[in-house]
């Protein structure tokens, strides 16, 4: 790798991006790997985090390693606090928060503390903090994961700032297309071995390129063929209105109105922070936010969900974008997660039967195809796509007629969405109703039959697949202006 | 060693705990020349901690939700001295003390429930407020008074199953009952494996199932002997009774039923078990009031064996429960623990206890060596979680000589995962 470019990391999930860069920060000690790592021209022997950050090579995790209780400059300089005979200067270390925070573009008050500010500006923090510690390189797991289209543009721009400054950045990410924008070469891994190494503007990378390398075929396509079997309007939503849960006269949904045909896939356009999970969830029995208005009308009839048991008996199910903390205990084995939702289909008087609850997992890791030795085994040890896959077990279990999928293909590989798409299409195409959330556009625009755009809480429109663009959506998406519905 | 391991099922956690468990027994048997196995010792020993194994086991559950009680031994005064008080000054017969006992008990628990799971105090903060409010209410009630309590009741603390049937040199109910416990595992093990064979799981081969059936059987038939040979007029120790037949109703919900699914679900993720329909307050709720049920049960044993009710019964009790729930394998973050665990966990302890007394060790020695076990078996667990190790017997493989690149398929599920997590979390 060259100083001062930004280099790719790509490969599907579970190919070993991870590890290898856990062996670079020293995450993984030296000795615990074999190989070497070859940095200015030394091989480095990193024993632990601190060595390598030494070194100036600083790892910003996905999920990041911020404490939210304290403030943007307490946690830039954590760990690494600006002393005067050991006591901290926190004169010296306001001015110089400032001149990082600008830096990376950040116009936030040094004291504001972390848990105030969205995740986008906390990903500029990370960065800050690396840069404090007179990083040269920088590497970021999948930094745009979490993030919308503008925040991560903006970090994406940053990226290249700093490489202008001769600031060397190894980037991992699944967006394909935020890989083909800035890095300068690309490494594949596949099954924990380098594949190859592509110069970007010598060798006429794009996605199709990458995702050949990355799964050693071409993908046809990216989304199944699917012909949609539409038919009427079963589930209505009227004039849903929904207080924030902490904040007295903050709406979350305002006056939003929607409706799903059996068979249908609707897509729920939006940028992060637009009210799209809070919709969904507050639907889905209540479990976000204060009620304030507005009907559920299920089969023509009003329907009333006050609790989350109640939203699964009237045939919902919801598919939480947070598999790690809301959607999943990691503590559990397959077989448990799988039944968990719907315990009382297989249990006679309360007393679960183990011997139903194994043929059941065992039915949905057949017919689901998730890769695992046994449904014995703990969801934890799965790789995303295939925790992902149990959860929609769990919920297909539970038999739902209509199924909210919130970012179904997160942190998942191309692989496996293709596969994850394949269900949902499959759902649809047994009369249920399917509503995804997504921040990505072309995985809408690829799945669903009709997209429904929020903005501020509010629905802006819908388009029909054939009239919907990544131009006319991101237009809806961006304007309170009410557009014509379809 | 391998065929051992096979013999719990990959179950190596528990497997370590029974280990601890018999070679403590061993060693006190060999050091106290023969006096830890006897009739009297062991009815003893049953009768002197089965109070504080029936808190352990509604310990557990509050630990595999999440929470902690620091109130039960106050809560189980407090109990004992009222029942004491009622059978005494309003003439109440002994049942209907119990009833009043568990109704109280219950009252307690859906006050610190309710405080818990509606309200949304911590269960430290709760409970710690119980603790000192329920002492104190022992103590205002009872005017810090002893207060005995009649025969019948006392009945209940250190009664024995009484003699039926011909005389056979032994306690015929005991000499029943052991059979039919002997007769019931090996039943319901046979029974377990042949369903999960015949759906195509796996199952361990027929001699491992043999050899552990005997191995059980064999350990229980011993013990029916012991309890049955006592000296006249003792046998199987009635709080003994009552233990067993809690472990078995609590071992049975917490594995078996849909509440006891939830309990699990609500310690190991809470928000992900309200998105999947759980009521995670009302299970915080039934399991604090559980908790407060048992410690009143406690208490009237307690009551029942020392013949009179106190001012400082019950002190320090929560922590010896809690100890036992932790050497059992439950953990700290909650959604992990046993029922059987936890009752082999205090037995660890009730066991060490019993030695060291036999021995001649002074309270401030054994109170010394109580600490450190605790300490080490929780230690030697976190210890092999971090290594990605199984547990003790994984250690004690690779002492014995044998190449520790053994079988390592069977892995807990959950301690590999803490340990990437952990790394994570380090990093």
């Amino acid at each position: 790798m060259k100083a001062g470019e930004i280099h790719a990391i790509c490969g599907e999930n579970g190919a070993g991006k991870s590890t290898l860069m856990k062996v670079l920060s020293g995450v993984y000690p030296y000795g615990s790997y074999d190989g070497d790592i070859v940095y200015q021209g030394q091989v480095q022997q990193f024993r632990d985090i601190r060595a390598s950050e030494h070194a100036g090579i600083v790892i910003i995790h996905q999920e990041l390693a911020l404490i939210p209780e304290l403030s943007i400059m307490e946690n830039i300089f954590l760990g690494n606090e600006p002393t005067k005979r050991g006591i901290i200067d926190w004169a010296e270390a306001r001015l110089r928060s400032l001149d990082l925070l600008a830096r990376v573009g950040l116009r936030e008050d040094p004291d504001t503390p972390i848990k105030e500010i969205g995740v986008g500006k906390q990903q500029l923090v990370e960065i800050a903090k690396a840069l404090n510690k007179s990083v040269k390189i920088l590497i970021l797991d999948e930094p745009t994961a979490a993030l919308n289209e503008s925040d991560s543009q903006h970090l994406l721009d940053l990226m290249l700032g700093l490489k202008a400054k001769g600031i060397t950045s190894i980037i991992i990410s699944h967006k394909l297309n935020e890989i083909e924008q800035i890095a300068d070469s690309i490494t594949i891994i596949r099954d924990g071995k380098s594949i190859e190494t592509l110069d970007v503007k010598a060798d006429g990378v794009d996605e199709d390129r990458i995702i050949k390398g990355m799964v050693g075929r071409t993908l046809e396509s990216r989304f199944p063929d699917h012909t949609p079997k539409i038919g009427e309007v079963f589930f209505e939503v009227k004039n849903w209105t929904v207080g924030h849960p902490n904040v007295q006269d903050r709406l979350v949904c305002k006056n939003s109105s929607f409706f799903v045909r059996r068979g249908e896939i609707v897509g729920f356009a939006g940028l992060m922070g637009a009210g799209r999970t809070e919709l969904a969830r507050s639907v889905f029995g209540r479990s976000y936010g204060r009620f304030i208005s507005g009907q559920i009308y299920k089969d023509g009839k009003e329907i009333t969900l006050k609790s989350v048991r109640q939203a699964i008996d009237a045939g919902l199910g919801y598919v939480t974008e947070d598999r790690k903390s809301l959607g999943l205990n990691l503590l559990d084995d397959i077989k448990t997660t799988t039944v968990s939702a719907n315990l009382r289909k297989i249990s006679r008087n309360y007393v679960v039967d183990p011997n139903q609850e194994f043929t059941v997992a065992e039915q949905y890791r057949k017919s689901l195809r998730t890769k695992t030795p046994s449904v014995e085994e703990g969801v934890a040890k799965l790789s995303g796509g295939n925790q992902q896959k149990v959860v929609l077990a769990k919920w297909m279990f539970t038999d739902p007629d209509l199924l909210i999928l919130d970012e179904p293909t997160r942190g998942i590989d191309v692989g496996a969405k293709y596969e994850i798409y394949g269900i949902i299409q499959q759902l649809a195409n047994q009369g249920k109703g399917v509503i995804v959330i997504s921040s990505e556009l072309p995985e809408l625009l690829g799945l669903s039959d009709r997209i429904y755009t929020i903005f501020e809480g509010a629905i802006t429109g819908v388009l029909n697949k054939d009239e919907a663009s990544q131009e006319s959506l991101m237009k809806l998406m961006t304007s309170a202006r009410k557009a014509e519905a379809a | 060693m391998n065929a051992l391991k096979k013999l719990f099922g990959g179950n190596t956690r528990q497997f370590g705990m029974i280990f601890a468990l018999v070679a403590l027994i061993v060693f006190f048997q060999i050091a106290t020349d023969g006096r830890t196995l006897t009739p009297g010792n062991v009815i003893n020993l049953f009768n002197g901690n089965s109070y504080i194994l029936i808190l352990a086991i509604g310990m557990v559950l509050v630990i595999i939700a999440g929470h902690i009680d620091l109130s039960v031994g106050s809560v189980a005064a407090f109990v004992g001295v009222t029942v004491a008080l009622a059978i005494r000054d309003w003439g109440i017969p002994w049942y209907a003390g119990v009833l009043l006992g568990l109704l109280l008990g219950a009252l307690i628990g859906a006050w610190q429930g309710w405080w818990t799971a509606y309200v949304g105090i911590p269960a430290f903060i709760v409970t710690l407020a119980g603790m000192l409010l329920f002492r104190g209410f022992n103590q205002f009630v009872g005017k810090s008074n002893t207060i005995p309590v009649p025969n019948d009741f006392q009945y209940l603390g250190a009664g024995y199953l009484p003699e039926v049937g011909p005389d056979t040199g032994y306690n015929n109910l005991t000499l029943l009952l052991g059979i039919a416990a002997a007769a019931f595992v090996v039943w319901g093990e046979l029974r377990s494996r042949a369903r999960a064979k015949a759906l195509g799981a796996e199952v361990p081969e027929m001699w491992v199932t043999a050899l552990k059936l005997v191995l059980i059987a064999a350990a229980i038939l011993y013990a029916t002997y012991l309890f049955a040979t006592g000296r006249p007029g003792t046998s199987f120790p009635i709080p003994g009774l009552i233990l067993a037949v809690l472990v078995l109703i609590y071992g049975f919900i917490s594995s078996r039923t849909i509440l006891g699914r939830h309990v699990y679900a609500v310690g190991g993720n809470r928000h992900a078990a309200e998105l999947s329909g759980v009521q995670s307050k009302k299970v915080n709720f039934l399991v604090m009031m559980n908790m407060s049920i048992l410690a009143g049960l406690a208490g009237m044993i307690f009551v029942g064996r020392s013949t009179a009710s106190g001012p400082f019964d019950g002190v320090g009790w929560e922590l010896d429960a809690i100890a036992a729930v932790f050497i059992g394998g439950a953990a700290v973050t909650g959604g992990v623990g046993t029922v059987v665990g936890s009752i082999i966990g205090g037995l660890v302890m009730a066991v060490l206890n019993n030695g060291l007394q036999l021995l001649g060790v002074g309270a401030d020695l054994t109170q010394i060596i109580k600490g450190l076990v605790l300490l080490i078996a929780v230690a030697f667990d976190v210890y092999n979680k971090s290594q990605g190790k199984k547990s003790i017997i994984g250690l004690l493989m690779r002492n014995s000589g044998r190449s520790s690149g053994g079988p390592s398929n069977p892995i807990q599920p959950d301690e590999t995962t803490s340990t990437k997590e952990a790394i994570a979390r380090e990093a």
